[in-house]
Formats: C-alpha cells, sequence, structure tokens
C-alpha cells in the first residue's frame, strides 16, 4: 500500500492505496465519484476524462499513486452551487449528448481547449476533441455546443 | 481491467532510479507518462514485478541548447514539446509530428523519452528522432552513454538500453534552415500511422541539396530510405522527386496487420515521401 494525498473536486483526501489502482477506479469506488464513466479497456475512448493539476487527462491511464499530491477536477466538480457552468448550459441547449456516457468526458475535454483557445475554430474544436469518441450525437450538436460555450466571457 | 499487482517505488533522483533499477533487474519497468505502459497493463500484456515512477525526477524535463544542438530531456511531455519555442525554431519536425500523436489529453502524459524507449516502430517519434540525425543518452551504473538514433532501435519493441538504464535526454543537431514535413497515413484521427514518412530538405539555389527521410512503420525500427536521400540530392523539380520516391520502400520490410498489407504499406511509402519531400521543399 501506499500513502496519497489528492484534491479532489475541492476536498482533500488521504488514502492507502495499491500501487496498481488506476486513478479512474479511486475516484469511482473509493471516493463514489461516478460521474466519471469508464468506457474501454484501451485509453481511446476520452469517457473517463478528468482534469490533473490543471491539464485533461485520461483518469484510465493514470495512477492514483501518480495524482498523489495534485489536484483533480471532475465532471462533478464543475457546477458551482447548483449552477451548470457556460459549458455545461451549451451542451444541455445545444442537444449535445443523447445517452450522456460520453458527456463527462467531452466537457473536461473541451474546457481544456477554450483554457488554450477562447475561441476556437469548429476546425479546432474537432482536433481537440479527437480523443473523445461519441457513438450517439454524430459529433455535430457537440461541436455546435463548444462554439456556443466559446462566444460567452464566462469559464467554461 | 485492473492492472496486475506490483510494487511501485518513486526515486527522487536520476542516481537513486539507476540503482533501483540495477537491484530490481529483469522485473522491473521504468515507468514514464504511463501512456503505453498503463495501457499495457491493463491489458495483462506486461507484468513488471516493480514499476519504478520517474515522473518527479527534477531536471529530466524541458529544453535547453548546447551550442548547435537542442537538448530535450526524456520527460518531456509531447505537449510542451509541441509549445516549446527552442523545439519550434530549430526542430520544427519534431514539433509538428508530435502533434500529431494521440490526442491531447494523452499529449499531456506521454513524453518523448517514453515514445523512443518504447521502440514501436509504428510510434511517430522513432523515425523523426532517426531522420533529425538525433542522439540518445542513456544513464545507467555504468555512467552515462550517447547512443546515436540509428543504433538506440534494436528491433520490435526493443530498444538498446539495458534494463538498469534510464533514458535522460534526446539530442538533436538544429536544423535551422531545413524545410520539413511529416506525413502521416492512418484511418482513424486518433489511431496509430499505417505508415509515416519524416522529411528534411536542405535547398540550395533551387535545388535539393541534401535530404533526410525517416520512416515509420515500414519495418521492425524506424527506417532510413537511403536510397531515396541519395537520389534527391540535386533534384530540382517535381518530377525529379516523383522518380526518387520510387526507392523509398527499397530495403523495408513492412509488416501485415489488420490495416494493411506489406505490399500496401510499399506503395503508402512511395506516395507519402514524394508528397512529404514536395510539402518540405517547398514544390508542391
Ligand atoms: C490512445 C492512444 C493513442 C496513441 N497514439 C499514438 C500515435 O498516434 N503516435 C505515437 O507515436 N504514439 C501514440 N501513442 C503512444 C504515446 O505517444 C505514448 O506517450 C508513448 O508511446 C509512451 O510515452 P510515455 O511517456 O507515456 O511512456 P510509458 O508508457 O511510461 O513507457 C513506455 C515504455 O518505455 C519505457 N520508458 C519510458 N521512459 C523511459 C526512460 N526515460 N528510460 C527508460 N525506459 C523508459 C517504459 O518502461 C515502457 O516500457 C498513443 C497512446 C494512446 C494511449
Ligand atoms: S476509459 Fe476509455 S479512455 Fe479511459
Ligand atoms: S451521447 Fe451517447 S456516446 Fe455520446
Amino acid at each position: 500500500m501506499t500513502h496519497i494525498s489528492v484534491k479532489v473536486d475541492g476536498t482533500t483526501y488521504e488514502d492507502d492505496v495499491e500501487p496498481r489502482l488506476l486513478l479512474v477506479h479511486y475516484l469511482r469506488d473509493r471516493l463514489g465519484l461516478t460521474g466519471t464513466p469508464i468506457g474501454c479497456d484501451t485509453s481511446n475512448c476520452g469517457a473517463c476524462t478528468v482534469e490533473l493539476d490543471g491539464v485533461s487527462v485520461k483518469s484510465c491511464s493514470v495512477l492514483a499513486v501518480q495524482a498523489d499530491g495534485g489536484e483533480v477536477t471532475t465532471v462533478e466538480g464543475l457546477a458551482q452551487d447548483g449552477e451548470l457552468s457556460a459549458l455545461q448550459r451549451a451542451f444541455h441547449e445545444k442537444h449535445a449528448l443523447q445517452c450522456g456516457y460520453c458527456t463527462p468526458g467531452m466537457l473536461m475535454a473541451a474546457r481544456d481547449l477554450l483554457r488554450e483557445h477562447p475561441h476556437p475554430t469548429s476546425e479546432e474544436i474537432r482536433h481537440a476533441l479527437e480523443g473523445n469518441l461519441c457513438r450517439c450525437t454524430g459529433y455535430q450538436n457537440i461541436v455546435r455546443a463548444v462554439q456556443a460555450a466559446s462566444e460567452q466571457e464566462v469559464p467554461a | 481491467m485492473i492492472p496486475p499487482a506490483f510494487d511501485y517505488a518513486r526515486p527522487a533522483s536520476v542516481d537513486e532510479a539507476v540503482r533501483v533499477l540495477a537491484d530490481a533487474g529483469e522485473e522491473a519497468k521504468v515507468l514514464a507518462g504511463g501512456q503505453s505502459l498503463l495501457p499495457l497493463l491493463r491489458l495483462r500484456l506486461a507484468f513488471p514485478e516493480l514499476v519504478v515512477d520517474v515522473g518527479r525526477i527534477p531536471g529530466l524535463r524541458g529544453v535547453r541548447e548546447d551550442g548547435n544542438t537542442l537538448v530535450i530531456g526524456a520527460m518531456t511531455t509531447h505537449h510542451d514539446v509541441i509549445h516549446d519555442p527552442l523545439v519550434r525554431r530549430h526542430a520544427g519536425l519534431l514539433a509538428s509530428a508530435t502533434a500529431t500523436v494521440a490526442d491531447p489529453a494523452v499529449r499531456h502524459r506521454g513524453t518523448l523519452g517514453g515514445s523512443l524507449a518504447h521502440a514501436d516502430p509504428a510510434g511517430d517519434l522513432p523515425a523523426v528522432v532517426l531522420a533529425l540525425d538525433g542522439e540518445l543518452v542513456a544513464q545507467g551504473p555504468r555512467g552515462r552513454r550517447t547512443l546515436p538514433a540509428r543504433d538506440f532501435f534494436v528491433d520490435y519493441l526493443q530498444s538498446a538500453l539495458e534494463p538498469d538504464e534510464l533514458l535522460v535526454e534526446v539530442r538533436v543537431p538544429k536544423a535551422d534552415g531545413w524545410g520539413f514535413h511529416y506525413e502521416k497515413f492512418h484511418q482513424v484521427a486518433q489511431s496509430w500511422a499505417t505508415v509515416g514518412v519524416a522529411v528534411l530538405v536542405r535547398r540550395d539555389d533551387g535545388h535539393i541539396a541534401e535530404a533526410r527521410v525517416g520512416l515509420t512503420n515500414m519495418g521492425s525500427t524506424p527506417l532510413r530510405a537511403s536510397e531515396t536521400e541519395d537520389a534527391l540530392s540535386g533534384a530540382g523539380d517535381a518530377a525529379a522527386v516523383t522518380r526518387a520516391a520510387e526507392a523509398a520502400a527499397e530495403g523495408t520490410r513492412p509488416s501485415q496487420d489488420v490495416s494493411a498489407s506489406p505490399e500496401y504499406r510499399e506503395h503508402l511509402a512511395r506516395v507519402l515521401t514524394r508528397r512529404a519531400v514536395l510539402a518540405a521543399a517547398g514544390m508542391g
């Protein structure tokens, strides 16, 4: 067992974990933060994307021990006091989800893009989301939602 | 899937890492960005007894100049390589090829050193570092040694690193004034290259004076298309480039897999080489 201390969505947790524990399993099974889903076994789908120390990562491809001392933001940390973020609202309004399985990862990847490029073209949005698979929407409305969010001067 | 159980070490220095590796022998695995190793562990294709996480060792990340050479720390992430002003100025080929690797989240974790040490011939960066005439610096219990890229890639997923050696830096001669292009053919956005071609050209008076061509996924290691390189010297127009590119698959032994036959890969090598050289030379 290895001792870790991780801040997740604003709360600091101290735990003893097996080194092989993946960050996504730590979030879901240990902390009960099941907003972050697992969609594949091959690091391809991006459903599990969270922020680690300010950048997007696939939480199925990071060990919990690698996040020791770090700060994680999951989809559950986006809404503030029950208010959806601008990006979440845009996903809602532009109908950017059907089953919703890919949505947490899409939101985290899109946030990352908007931080680096506050006003991306639709081409840039498509490139930035290339690590996130959606099997329902055909992506059109996801791109529209990110674009709509980028037109608002509030944090994603 | 859940990875097999392993012990975990997080050394604080290169010396300590090398000591830990030497003590553990063949049963230890270095963990850099984890973007190749963790998928392998999840699929239970690797069973290390000890994972040595070098992610917190200071000094392994970042880019500096050493005269006419660019020195890139092994733990420099793909994301940092793409955005580094020195890499963009002196090794634009590396920055632009790295931008085609995987996706933004993988590029935030994956490292240049990890991509090279992994020695996957389908990886984009081995052929790029080979075309740049790069050198790799390894540190082990017997000290440091520097290997030219052409000696580093030994076979499929096999580098010249000993189990107790850590790749610490990558040295590439500055390619100021050289035209460059990385042409990658892949089937879906995030997939690996079916074939990739990395090209550097130095032009003189409207002609190609010198060319270097690295091939991704055309054999069990990255390769240089030497016949094409020779044929390109003096090429002054698109027809001459096309003729030279016809030799791009000479001496290669591409593999057969679900996405391509060897013959198709040879065809791709010729077509992509022509495109890459024309783009690098500004003749397109
Ligand atoms: C979905 C997905 C798509 C991808 N697509 C591409 C792509 O299109 N093109 C591409 O080139 N790559 C691709 N990759 C791989 C990616 O580039 C990895 O980042 C890279 O192959 C490994 O780097 P890493 O730092 O993550 O290494 P790790 O996974 O940590 O290590 C890889 C191997 O190298 C060894 N190693 C690592 N660092 C050192 C060191 N300093 N010294 C000695 N040994 C070391 C490890 O022991 C291990 O065996 C993809 C990965 C994923 C998950
Ligand atoms: S679960 Fe699919 S990328 Fe992480
Ligand atoms: S909404 Fe169903 S996978 Fe994207």
